[in-house]
């Protein structure tokens, strides 16, 4: 099958609106005769049940969590962004676009892009009208602040809790359909398979895991909001429950898997303190704006932070970057971490961790505000008060957390940071219309392929999460379903059901029936180390081959060796788990045989062999512009098909941020 | 900070389902790390107990960063146990020292129903907000954001109420199991906010209607509520709740219009 990105044609700026005003609607009296399914109530989630239910659709919205409100959207910090240029500074759609283009390495079409920046501005729009409690000033007006990679401030938050802050809105939008009857909600429920009658989903299968039990549910059509795929590194900043297993069925069942090397590594997160560690927890991007990067100018140097003079400190981003400075892109910050780390500069017991400091800011803060009050020659414990308060309402929630988990005062020596898992770029592929390579199966959010390239760029996601499920599936998915009007709901009965349900059933007896002696998380762990190693940060031929033997052998050990204690019709915690496992399992060898295939550095798939003689990422446009979309064969194996990436409107350069 | 390794003793609420009798298990952990998260210890004995072939203890957990809502365990009688403001996930084993014995229950209440061990369901809360704890406006062409301009006092306010979790520790602090403080902070952050403004009479109704159907109990004023609530919700919020009520009261408002 050939890729059809369907991209309307015209000029970039005109393609949305050409297609909105020329895509198929179905009437008010036919929607209500049309079932959607929804499996996710993230951000992308619940704003697309929300919006389906507001448009009159028949919805039923799926999440594993015991309330859609704990999606994992709930833990994003820092913001999201939107081109208002309420700022002043230059900000518009084309330079989000542009920006995000850029940030994503070139590895992302253009078009998909430019509209999330058209409507970027709609959703502070809905969300505010939602109530959602945004940042404001003093003269009611909303505030922005900075994130890396651009030059404009173009960030809306709600102090560090923007994600928890724009979900409870995309929730109660989501319980007031609910309460209208639009929206019927399965909590603590997983999608285990999609059902597929002629070529086109028709539906799914579904664990009640509070019972066991399997339910077949009819839907005209299925749309998967069900996140990224960063827990098959095991240690991640993703929720213990985040899993690649909706996805990972949709794949097995004919959807495409696009560019699943893309990783996002985030610069800023609290290193791993030991081998009982099961997360990693992110301190947000936002606190770039006012920390300093920095590690000691000597090497394995074991002073404290603060017996270290200033003089003898390597600011080295802003050593390397002077344009951006702190502010680079996330790829950038992590690999500069690194390289710092592994040449033997890193900080702490491990080493494995370098500074983040805001004793500069709370003193630049502290003047300010002294010099508000009237005092020009303050003294440093008077400077130093006023500078925590404003560090402190800005940025208090963080540091509280980094306290809780560390035991240090960040408020007092600087925070010790290092990179960790965060976000995955790739996902199922889709075409423009958010539709993946299976007729009436879309995808949506974190869990698709298409407007971040080989990097996301900071406050990206939330804004992508609720374009796609505010402003964009409600209209595409109408220009399929117009053609469905005549389609009675299909008996759950039907031999598709039947088969799809067995075909769940029989492979969760066999895991049950393993009987081994391993615990999943232990081999989950395996896996993680595995993927960390050979597919991370830093990747090359001769690690990945390995990598690929070894997750081989590892899956093997897994079918024979596991335990999974409990019964299989009742709710059971570890079957749960050992599921989504046996997904991860296969997802990591597609993951390292797309970064083997990808013989070019592009955002945060850094392949040792392709880089600058600065040690920059080295991209290979003449081979690589397209996007890798990987079928899934019979035998277990996977067919490489490429979508040629055309820009039209951005011209490919080095990323440079000096 | 000094790291230490400690051994416990822990007592753990274990039930099948909804339908069997529970009670209390006895188990020791050993060489438990003082680095460690209270979850991450619990994980520590999970691990032990499915190499002995026996079914691990059941808890809700998700983002493990305090902001999820889904931990809930009753730890030595406290809602989400010793420390102020910091759910079980993030609470570290630092609070405690060696030799200790640690009592983990779950959340009790009738309205939160037991599911296994120390799972309970809390659909309640979601039915609450289901009576109106939104605003009714459709995905649409709202009108420009900085159009209604906000004091930053009262924008500060709503969003002190609206950083509420839904966990469930202010159900599970209070004698009574009254849900107050979860619902005040939702009626609040809506009643502050223009936004919220048109609805404002029919939603405290409606939801302090369905919070009574739900099983929840009166409110008992002791403050108990806020004192255990990891977000620091302050019960200032139960205070507008009902003034919010009184005034939707005395306006001849009728529930569920």
């Amino acid at each position: 099958m050939s890729l059809d990105s369907k991209i309307p044609a015209g000029e970039i700026s005109q393609k949305w609106t050409n297609y909105k005003d020329n895509c198929k609607i179905v009437n008010p009296a036919n929607k209500r005769n049309i079932e959607i399914i929804v499996i996710g109530t993230g951000l992308a989630g619940a704003s697309a049940a929300a919006s389906f239910g507001e448009l009159g659709y028949k919805v039923k919205a799926f999440c594993f969590q015991d309330s859609p409100r704990r999606a994992h959207s709930i833990a994003a910090q820092g913001g999201i962004n939107a081109a208002k240029n309420y700022q002043n500074d230059g900000d518009s759609t084309y330079r989000l676009f542009y920006d995000t283009v850029k940030g994503g390495d070139y590895r992302s079409r253009e078009a998909n892009v430019y509209r999330l920046a058209e409507v970027s501005a709609n959703i502070i729009d809905q969300c505010v009208a939602q109530g959602v409690p945004f940042a404001r000033e003093y003269g009611g007006m909303l505030s922005n602040r900075s994130f890396g990679g651009v030059q404009v401030q173009r960030t809306f938050y709600a102090a560090g809790q923007t994600g928890q802050q724009l979900l409870l809105g995309a929730y109660q939008a989501l319980e007031r359909q609910v309460a209208l009857g639009t929206v019927t909600q399965y909590n603590r429920h997983e999608m285990l398979d999609v059902v597929i009658v002629d070529g086109k989903a028709r539906g799914i299968i579904a664990r009640n895991l509070v019972t066991g039990e399997l339910e077949r549910h009819f839907g005209h059509a299925v749309v998967l909001c069900s996140g990224g795929y960063g827990n098959v590194f095991y240690l991640s900043t993703n929720a213990m429950g985040s899993n690649v297993t909706a996805a990972w069925k949709a794949h097995k069942k004919g959807a495409y898997f696009a560019n699943p090397c893309y990783t996002q590594i985030h610069p800023t997160c609290i290193p791993v303190s030991g081998d009982h560690q099961s997360k990693l927890t992110l301190m947000s991007e936002s606190l770039r704006n006012d920390g300093r990067i920095w590690v000691p100018k000597k090497q394995n140097d074991t002073r404290k932070a603060i017996e270290i003079p200033e003089e003898e400190r390597d600011y080295y981003l802003e050593r390397r970057y002077p344009a951006f400075g702190n502010l680079v892109p996330r790829d950038v910050a992590s690999r500069a971490a690194k390289e710092r780390c592994d040449a033997g500069y890193g900080v702490g017991t491990s080493k494995q961790a370098v500074y983040l400091d805001f004793q500069d800011a709370i003193k630049r803060y502290g003047k300010i505000e002294c010099g508000k009050h009237g005092n020009h020659n303050p003294g440093d414990a008077e400077v130093r008060t006023h500078g925590l308060e404003v560090v402190k309402q800005k940025y208090g929630n963080l540091f509280d957390m980094y306290n809780k988990i560390t035991g240090e005062d960040p408020y007092v020596v600087p925070m010790r940071i290092y990179p960790a898992v965060h976000y995955t770029m790739g996902g199922l592929w889709v075409d423009y219309e958010l539709m993946t390579t299976v007729q009436g199966l879309y995808c949506l959010g974190e869990a698709n392929f298409s407007d971040h390239g080989a990097n996301r760029l900071g406050a990206s996601a939330l804004m992508q999460g609720l374009a796609d499920g505010y402003f964009v599936i409600p209209y595409t998915i109408g220009n399929y379903l117009a053609n469905d009007i005549r389609t009675k709901a299909i008996p759950t009965d039907h031999p598709a059901f039947v088969e799809a349900e067995k075909h769940v059933a029989d492979r969760l007896t066999q895991l049950m029936n393993i009987k081994g002696k391993q615990s999943v998380e232990s081999m989950h762990k395996r896996l993680g180390k595995i993927m960390w190693d050979k597919c991370g940060m830093a990747r090359n031929e001769k690690g990945l081959n390995e990598a690929i033997k070894e997750i081989q052998d590892l899956r093997k050990e897994f079918w024979s060796d596991l335990f999974i204690p409990g019964e299989m019709n009742a709710m059971n915690l570890e079957l749960d788990k050992a599921q989504r496992v046996a997904d991860f399992m296969e997802l990591a060898e597609l993951m390292c045989i797309d970064a083997l295939n990808r013989r070019e550095s592009c955002g945060g798939h850094f392949r040792e062999e392709s880089q600058t003689d600065e040690g920059e990422a080295l991209r290979q446009d003449d081979e690589f512009a397209y996007v890798a979309a990987w079928e899934s064969t019979a035998d277990d194996k996977w067919n490489l098909h490429k979508e040629d990436l055309v820009f039209d409107v951005v011209h490919l350069t080095q990323r440079s941020y000096k | 900070m000094e790291h230490y390794n400690m051994d416990l003793t822990l007592k753990v609420w274990r039930q099948k389902n909804a339908q069997s009798n529970g009670g209390f298990e006895t188990y020791k952990v050993k060489g438990i790390s003082s680095e460690m998260s209270f979850l991450e210890m619990f994980d520590v004995l999970n691990e032990d107990l499915i190499k002995e072939g026996k079914e691990p203890i059941a808890f809700d957990h998700d983002c493990r960063e305090g902001i999820c809502g889904a931990c809930s365990m009753h730890i030595n009688g406290q809602a989400h146990g010793p420390w102020a403001q910091t759910t079980t996930c993030q609470l570290h084993m630092r609070a405690f020292k060696d030799g200790d014995t640690i009592v983990v229950e779950p959340w009790r209440a009738n309205a939160f129903p037991i599911i296994k061990d120390l799972i309970v369901d809390r659909s309640a809360f979601d039915r609450i907000i289901q009576a109106g704890g939104y605003v009714s406006v459709n995905t649409g062409n709202a009108q420009d954001a900085n159009n209604i301009p906000i004091g930053k006092p009262v924008a500060d306010e709503a969003f002190d109420a609206a950083t509420c979790i839904g966990c469930g520790a202010c159900v599970a602090a209070c004698k009574n199991s009254s849900s107050m403080l979860f619902l005040s902070a939702k009626v609040s952050q809506l009643a502050l906010l223009p936004q919220g403004d048109p609805e404002r009479m029919s939603r405290v109704m409606n939801m302090v209607d369905q919070m009574d159907k739900e099983g929840f109990g009166s409110c008992t004023n002791t403050g108990a509520c806020e004192a255990e609530c990891p977000k620091g919700i302050s019960i200032s919020h139960i205070g507008r709740l009902n003034a919010e009520y009184v005034r939707a009261g005395l306006s001849g408002r009728k529930i569920a219009e």
